[in-house]
């Protein structure tokens, strides 16, 4: 025996004009909206009232069924019934418990005075709990059929849409604070060049080079920062094309030839002559081996010399590529925090380098919208191994063709 | 407003007593947590509306503390249900004390956001904060489900609460140290930290109360007391 058939017995007594039958029936009633709403109208139509089996399942376990936290109430607000869900997202409750206790909130208690108060049959709102960790639900209380004197408090939780709204709003604030520092430094030597600086040919020469310096770092935020936003703008959709890894790296390295060279570095290939296929957008993944490869040379290239490799064990094995540098390694304490934005191990290398603190945030986006992960291995002193994880590429007809 | 409401039970009105105090926690929790986001944001028109807010939990604490003299003089509570009285008017004044210091903090907002604040000022106040509201909710949560159990936590994270204040008085005196033009800034935010850190004891008030009302005992007295931020000074050898 559950709870709420026992809270149905006691309820059906108090309210006296009305048996358990009818109560049941409501229940059952509210409770098919209550799916169908989620379901869309099909299952409406295609399970005529007293046809289907739906009218013969017990309330509650209907109410279990459920994947949202939902608490049945009375007119007291007393609870009388919370599903799993509610117990594991609000904590358990005893049957009787005062709804208005366990949600304080003041909009929650005016949601729930207007939705006893009668007149609209469901009311809705949006409700946030800031501690301990950010939960944001819209909130929807209904009346149970009629007249049964019971409604239901639906949970639906929109927490990741707020993080991300969260978080754009953290980056705008980072931004700005970015760019700022190069702006002011430009409009420093500006106000020096028209004032004690006016007549000074070789201190002009000087400042307008660090002018340039500043605005070149600025025009390298805004496309770092645009690439990302670009990203942003299509989270979660998983690149569809095929990439071979192999050659992809082994055009990337060429490219980077100039550069490394530059840095007083060499770049050695450990790839295989068989190509190795992955899911993916070869444009994306470029862009994800050029900031890796720009890296290395940047922050590793006092090693000398940089490995780039990939490897797949087993056909149904996942992808590896990693990029490794023999310089001076990162310390333990940085590494779960490296694609962060704007994270610098050292300000004053990465600002050398002129590093805009968005390459690894870029890599991680990309790798992220291609299943993919980066795991980087470093022990100060040793250099740095960073190694994207593909996943294997299923099986297909066209992949025997193409190899 | 539900203040015709008829009595008809004597557990009725221990109930409606109860549900005043949730109301009033509630609008006390979302009073801390917006002074504190108007204080970040530099919103100066949700401080207003804090500030306005702090109305509804001193008419609450009235209205409490009336019901409950009403209903001791009605009905001559004895024990539990005595206990379960005067609890509820001791929270509801300990409630009414965080509006008051929540709307204190929303009052500062004008002056801290004068001028851009750097957001590392803020970074400090927003974590004691964070800790404050937890340990706020806690109790509430313990009021709502009786399980004193849990009050052990409470005491703990006051501690914590006091040793994180310690650590931002000491940061703040930093940066007031390093450019005296933080200095406007820095006071208000350290008086802002206080009311955070007091806005804690009241919550370990509260713990004490709800333990005293399950219970019928009182926690033991040595209360755990961390705040050394008297013992700091602004000398040239600290950082």
């Amino acid at each position: 025996m559950n709870a709420i058939d026992e809270q149905r017995r006691k309820v059906a007594k108090e309210n006296g004009a009305q048996d358990a039958e009818s109560w049941s029936a409501s229940m059952r009633a509210a409770m098919r909206r209550l799916l169908t709403r989620r379901a869309g109208p099909v299952v409406a139509d295609e399970m005529p009232a007293g046809t289907s089996a739906i009218d013969d399942l017990p309330a509650a376990s209907l109410a279990a069924a459920v994947p949202d936290p939902l608490y049945v109430f009375n007119r007291n607000a007393e609870i009388l019934y919370a599903n799993e869900a509610a117990d594991r997202a609000f904590g358990a409750t005893v049957a009787g418990g005062s709804l208005r206790l366990k949600f304080r909130a003041p909009e929650m208690h005016e949601l729930i005075a207007k939705a006893t108060g009668g007149g609209e049959e469901s009311v809705a709102i949006n409700y946030a709990e800031r501690v301990p960790v950010e939960r944001a639900y819209r909130v929807v209380a209904s009346r149970i059929g009629k007249d049964t004197g019971l409604f239901v408090l639906l949970f639906k939780d929109q927490s990741e849409a707020r993080r991300i709204d969260r978080m754009r709003a953290d980056f705008i604030a980072n931004a700005s604070h970015e760019l700022r520092t190069p702006l002011a430094s430009v409009a420093g030597f500006i106000e020096t060049l028209r004032g004690p600086a006016r007549d000074d040919p070789k201190a002009r020469e000087n400042f307008l080079q660090i002018m340039h310096n500043q605005t070149q770092r600025m025009a390298r935020l805004i496309d770092d920062l645009l690439s990302l936003s670009r990203l942003e703008m299509k989270p979660y959709t998983k690149p569809g094309g095929r990439v071979d890894i192999v050659q992809l790296l082994d055009g990337v390295v060429e490219s980077m030839r100039h550069l490394a060279g530059e840095s007083g570095v060499t770049i050695e290939k450990a790839l295989p002559s068989t190509p190795i296929f992955v899911a993916g957008n070869s444009d994306e993944l470029v862009q994800v081996f050029e900031n890796l490869l720009e890296n290395a040379c940047k922050y590793g290239g006092s090693g000398g010399r940089i490995v780039v490799s990939a490897e797949q064990k087993g056909p149904m094995e996942e992808v590896r590529a990693t990029v490794r540098d023999f310089g001076p390694g990162i310390a333990e304490e940085h590494i779960p925090r490296i694609t962060e934005r704007f994270y610098r191990v050292d300000v004053e290398t990465s600002r050398a380098q002129k590093g805009t603190g968005l390459g690894l945030s870029i890599v991680k986006h990309i790798l992220t919208r291609h299943d993919a992960r980066l795991s980087v291995k470093s022990r100060v002193g040793e250099g740095a191994a960073f190694t994207v994880h593909f996943p294997p590429l299923p099986p297909s007809p066209a992949a025997s063709q193409d190899s | 407003m539900q203040t015709q409401h008829i009595m008809r039970s004597f557990d009725d009105e221990l109930k409606y007593l109860a549900d005043q105090i949730a109301a009033m926690g509630g609008y006390a929790e979302r009073m801390v947590a917006e002074a504190v986001e108007a204080l970040i944001q530099s919103d100066t028109g949700l401080a207003r509306k804090v500030v306005a807010d702090d109305a509804f939990l001193d008419e609450k604490e009235r209205e409490i503390g009336e019901r409950a003299v009403i209903i001791i003089g009605r009905r001559q509570p004895m024990a539990a249900d005595l206990r379960e009285i005067v609890g509820a008017i001791r929270i509801s004044s300990d409630l009414e004390r965080i509006g008051d210091l929540g709307k204190n903090i929303a009052k500062r907002v004008v002056a801290v956001t004068e001028g851009k604040q750097p957001v590392r000022l803020f970074r400090g106040l927003e974590a004691l904060a964070g800790l404050a509201l937890t340990q706020l909710k806690e109790v509430l949560d313990v009021y709502a489900s009786r399980s004193v159990e849990r009050i052990g936590f409470v005491r703990d994270r006051d501690e914590e609460i006091d040793a994180m204040y310690t650590s931002l008085f000491r940061e703040l005196l930093t940066y007031m140290m390093e450019d005296p033009r933080n200095i406007t800034a820095c006071t208000h935010l350290l008086f802002c930290a206080k009311n955070i850190e007091r806005i804690g004891d009241h919550a370990t008030n509260i713990a004490e109360t709800v333990h005293h009302i399950v219970t019928g005992r009182q926690l033991p007295l040595e209360r755990p007391k961390e705040d050394k931020s008297h013992k700091i000074v602004a000398g040239p050898n600290s950082s």
